[in-house]
């Protein structure tokens, strides 16, 4: 047994494909070594991965496979000999199975009589099996994006590869690729090490050497030293705090092989400038992290990580530099600020004329009367005095005219954030500038849907708009292909009539209908669309179960808020055994009705009291109908967990039922009524879920 | 290296004359700048034409960059409607390509162990040229000072072998070397013998307050439109000619101007830029004309390949690879 190590040394591979590639190349490696027989299941394994290498250090490796005796059928008995003498197919099966002729056995089978031989497969040498199987694993890898470089050659891999090792134990594996063939050579760092060679000897060295060359190539190691100077450097600005930031942590993780951090300041002047603005700037143009004081505002100061360790002269030199640079990106954004204030966002309203929303459905200018047709039209149905119509119909006006502006062209991320902020700075009121500055929201599963209810209805009325001219264009999203986001629009609406302050009186079939224009059928496939969105959003951001959600679906699909309080509840209860009876009973309820419908047998018009016949059948009747008033009360107060826990209770009347009463009795009339009474109960009770959905637990 | 503000560093001319002689002595053949306008070094036939084919190509060259829309009339000290970009292109790229620029930034006084340097994933994309390549974006201490691309394919057409390309941006190293905040306080030269301080301002910031206004103010809409048509009917009309490149013999193979066809080409680049700046190109024909120049550049780069091809092949010596 030996240790495996194998390192790929690469031009800098882009930050954002690191880590999967690091844990792509490690499970190819395991599993390519497992495939082979040359580690058992559950091997340890470890991978490290900087910006110019990824690593994988298997243990446990054999250093050959095992032989394996395989058990071969030939040729029959009647081919292989002639008169006692092996034919040339017996031949030809002896060579194949590595034995003489005179070893080969017979064995019976329901065909007769064959031959048959036990050949022993000599196991290769591990070297020379990873050696012939690495490299199309390496081959396999997926990049988003990789490149050629060898000429005469198809090669592709995400960037120039620069030198490889690979150590079996202290051997090295004559892997060969990317133009390159293995060694025992490694390199450190870029500047702190320079171009020294760093030769292993062992696989089991290659962590510690590579701390020696300043390169940290574990990856959470690298992460943690990251978050640990973040700390630090932050502490010797008193009250101060660094923004955490998840993602700039993981980009300057995987941007660096010896991280460092360092603290740097800009003057408070710019702290007039917003700070969306300031930290949009830092953050996705510099790779800075942002500092607050203790009350959580803004300080002047960022926080920068260093892929090199510098004494404190260096840091100056460093910092002075980056200072520099910042200094001249937030003069830009002053700049952008002073300009676009020269044209009020109200005058922008025309230039919107000249912006293409998208070639058939116009320009921007279209797109903003279709939006405030749209939120007129919902404004009658909102609850009096929960919304300022006239606020919403502004906020729509004026939504899209910072895409003319300079800081939204220069920081396009900070559309609808730096119209709300100008419609601010223009003397608009709170509620105006507030929804533009949330139309946006919300842009993932994860994000707020907008603060207030007119900015709930103004993204809705702009993602409501877009769906409906994509869909009527024959633009819909088509399996992992949507081009234009309608998914993420369409669970948006979904996340806002779910999750907003105040709740929109609107059902996802309304906002079809309206959006659509009157086209019936385009309305019903943007519903269709909406309810799919709605189904997400209950697995995935409610986390309830498949089967709940498809129950409280086929009960209604239109209402949001209400699909969410009736899942809700139905996980609740769904694991009383009461209730399990109850599901278990109306699923054989629907069934029986099926099966009766197939054979042509209808079910009577009504329940007939006279023709109830058995004690057990007139219970259930009186018993349901009785509660059938109790659900239906309770369902009007929403009150759903209530009203299931009350269809639980019709359990032993239920169970009475089907252990005396046979249904399909042979009197047609009584029949009848038995069917009609089923079908009664699966409808008093099936208005907050259908309960035949729901799979045992 | 001059004393400026307190320190020493390298002039814009001393910056400009030490890459050239450092990418000289790697081998590099010293271009002049190209004398028509383009938005980048890398739309120069220099670069977009000869990275096409299999012939080995190192060459270097400062490519004087104008780009009309993001003209400032000289008043933002970190914009212009002109810069200079110095350009070199290894075909095939070595492999210690890297090292080599690594060296390159000592050569102009950056001590890198006292500084930050980062390779930043960043590709490079022009697609009226139909050209791609993946890169990077060199940043030292918060600065993108170079973008460094690997060519995959120019002109629609894969790329064999790749070309390196090195891109400095030169006012902004400038900038740096000098610790100035304003690019119009570079200094450009130091008169020998008075000692005095020439400056980037002294030298071009009138030209960036009148083609600012050119751009932006000036040029006449109509007439612009009449000029892309114009050049786009000269060039379409040499591509149709150019249909018949099989049939002609050595000479006139020779001498058609191919890369005459490509200077018409860039024209019309050129024209709709200044078209974009005046704002008289709408979202929708902005497609449309794109297309337009997508068509004669990409049909250009064809015509160059193929030309190269057919001389070649004619040749009773080996093609030299």
């Amino acid at each position: 047994m030996a240790e495996f190590l194998f390192e790929i040394g690469l031009e800098e591979v882009p930050a954002r494909m690191i880590v999967g590639a690091e844990a792509e190349l490690c499970d190819r490696v395991v599993k390519m070594l497992g495939r082979e027989r040359l580690v058992s299941d559950g091997v340890k394994s470890r991978s490290f991965a900087t910006p110019r290498r990824l690593a994988v250090w298997v243990e446990g490796v054999a250093e050959r496979q095992e032989d394996v005796a395989e058990e071969l059928v030939g040729p029959s008995v009647k081919v292989a000999y002639k008169d006692g003498t092996p034919t040339p197919a017996a031949m030809a099966f002896a060579k194949k199975a590595g034995v003489e002729v005179g070893a080969l056995k017979t064995v019976t089978t329901p065909k007769g009589e064959y031959l048959a031989a036990t050949a022993v497969k000599t196991g290769r040498a591990a070297a020379e099996v990873i050696a012939a199987e690495l490299p199309k694993e390496l081959a396999g890898i997926y990049w988003a994006k990789n490149m050629r470089w060898i000429p005469g050659k198809p090669d592709k891999f995400v960037r120039p590869v620069r030198w490889m090792i690979a150590l079996l134990g202290s051997a090295v594996v004559p892997v060969s690729f990317g133009g390159y063939e293995a060694g025992v050579v490694t390199y450190g760092h870029r500047v702190l090490f320079g171009e020294q060679e760093i030769p292993l000897k062992a696989a089991g060295e290659y962590e510690a050497a590579l701390l020696k060359g300043f390169v940290v190539a574990d990856v959470e190691v690298r992460r943690q030293k990251i978050r640990k100077a973040l700390d630090a450097v932050t502490r010797t600005v008193p009250g101060a705090r660094w923004r955490e930031d998840e993602e700039l942590v993981e980009t300057v993780t995987q941007l660096t092989e010896w991280p460092s951090v360092l603290l740097g300041g800009f003057e408070k002047e710019y702290l007039a400038l917003p700070e969306e603005v300031l930290v949009t700037v830092m953050r996705d143009h510099q790779k800075y992290f942002a500092v607050e004081d203790g009350s959580g505002k803004l300080a002047p100061h960022f926080l920068t990580v260093l892929n090199t360790e510098a004494d404190a002269a260096g840091q100056d030199v460093i910092r002075h530099g980056n200072e520099r640079v910042l200094r001249a990106r937030f003069n830009d954004a002053q700049f952008f600020w002073e300009f676009d204030q020269r044209t009020p966002l109200k005058e922008r309203v025309k230039l919107l004329e000249h912006v293409t929303f998208q070639k058939d459905l116009g320009s921007y200018a279209k797109k903003t009367e279709r939006v405030r047709h749209l939120i007129h039209g919902w404004s009658g149905m909102m609850p009096p005095g929960t919304f300022d119509a006239n606020a919403a119909r502004d906020a729509a006006s004026l939504a899209k005219t910072d895409l003319t502006t300079e800081m939204v062209k220069e920081f396009t991320e900070l559309q609808g954030v730096v119209g709300g902020l100008y419609a601010r700075a223009q003397g608009q009121s709170a509620l105006v500038a507030d929804a533009i500055y949330d139309q946006y929201k919300p842009v993932s599963m994860e994000d707020s849907v907008p603060w207030t209810v007119e900015g709930a209805v103004l993204s809705a009325a702009d993602k409501a708009d877009t769906i409906a001219g994509m869909f009527g264009l024959g633009l819909e999203p088509t399996g992992s292909k949507d081009p234009f986001a309608l998914r993420r629009a369409a669970n948006g609406i979904v996340k806002i009539m779910a999750e907003s302050a105040v709740a929109l009186p609107l059902t996802l079939r309304e906002v079809a209908v309206t959006a659509t224009n009157g086209d019936a059928k385009l309305a019903e496939k943007v519903r269709e669309f909406l309810v799919e969105r709605l189904e997400f959003y209950l697995r995935e951001a409610r986390g309830q179960a498949y089967d709940v959600v498809k129950a409280v679906l086929v009960a209604g699909s239109d209402d949001v808020r209400d699909a969410v309080a009736r899942a809700e509840a139905v996980t609740a209860v769904r694991g009383s055994d009461d209730f399990a009876a109850v599901s278990a009973a109306f699923k054989r309820m629907k069934n029986i009705l099926a099966q009766a419908k197939e054979k042509g047998i209808a079910p009577g018009a009504g329940v007939d009291a006279a023709l109830l016949t058995e004690p057990t059948e007139k219970a259930l009747a009186e018993r349901s109908a009785e509660l059938a008033v109790k659900v239906k009360a309770l369902g009007v107060e929403k009150n759903y967990k209530a009203a299931l826990e009350a269809i639980a209770t019709l359990r032993p009347q239920v169970d009475a039922f089907f252990d005396a009463v046979m249904v399909m009795a042979p009197d047609a009339a009584v029949r009848a009524n038995r069917l009609a009474l089923l079908e009664r109960v699966l409808g008093d009770f099936s208005g907050i879920a259908d309960f035949s959905e729901i799979v045992p637990g | 290296m001059t004393e400026i503000a307190g320190k020493k560093a390298l002039t814009f001319q001393e910056l400009l004359f030490t890459l050239q002689r450092f990418w000289a002595d790697r081998g590099c053949v010293l271009q002049q700048p190209y004398d028509v306008e383009v938005g980048a070094g890398t739309m120069s036939p220099d670069t977009f034409l000869r990275v096409l084919g299999p012939k080995p190509v190192r060459i270097a060259y400062a490519q004087p960059s104008r780009r009309p829309a993001d003209g400032r009339y000289g008043e933002n000290p970190n914009r212009l409607f002109r810069h200079t970009q110095l350009q070199v292109i290894l075909k095939p790229p070595p492999i210690n390509i890297q090292e080599m620029y690594l060296e390159s930034l000592k050569a102009i006084g950056i001590d890198l162990r006292e500084h930050d340097i980062k390779f930043e994933e960043d590709n490079w994309e022009w697609p009226v040229g139909g050209a791609w390549g993946v890169g990077w974006q060199v940043m030292l201490d918060g600065l993108e000072i170079t973008q460094f691309t690997y060519f995959q394919q120019c002109g629609g057409m894969d790329l064999d072998p790749i070309s390196g390309e090195i891109t400095y941006g030169m006012e902004r190293i400038a900038a740096f070397l000098q610790d100035v905040d304003s690019i119009y306080d570079i200094v450009w030269a130091v008169e020998p013998d008075t000692g005095r301080k020439v400056t980037y301002g002294e030298m071009r910031l009138a030209e960036e307050e009148q083609f600012s206004a050119y751009s932006f103010d000036y040029a006449d809409v109509p007439k612009l439109w009449e000029h892309l048509k114009l050049y786009e009917a000269e060039c379409k009309a040499l591509l149709e000619k150019a249909g018949g490149l099989e049939k002609m013999d050595a000479l006139a193979l020779k001498r058609f101007p191919v890369l005459g066809a490509y200077e018409l080409a860039l024209k019309c680049s050129h024209v709709f830029n200044l078209l974009d700046a005046r704002g008289a190109i709408s979202v929708t024909e902005r497609v449309g004309v794109m297309a337009r120049i997508r068509t004669l550049v990409v049909g250009v780069a064809k015509m160059y390949a193929e030309q190269g091809a057919l001389l070649a092949a004619g040749k009773t010596e080996p093609v030299a690879v």
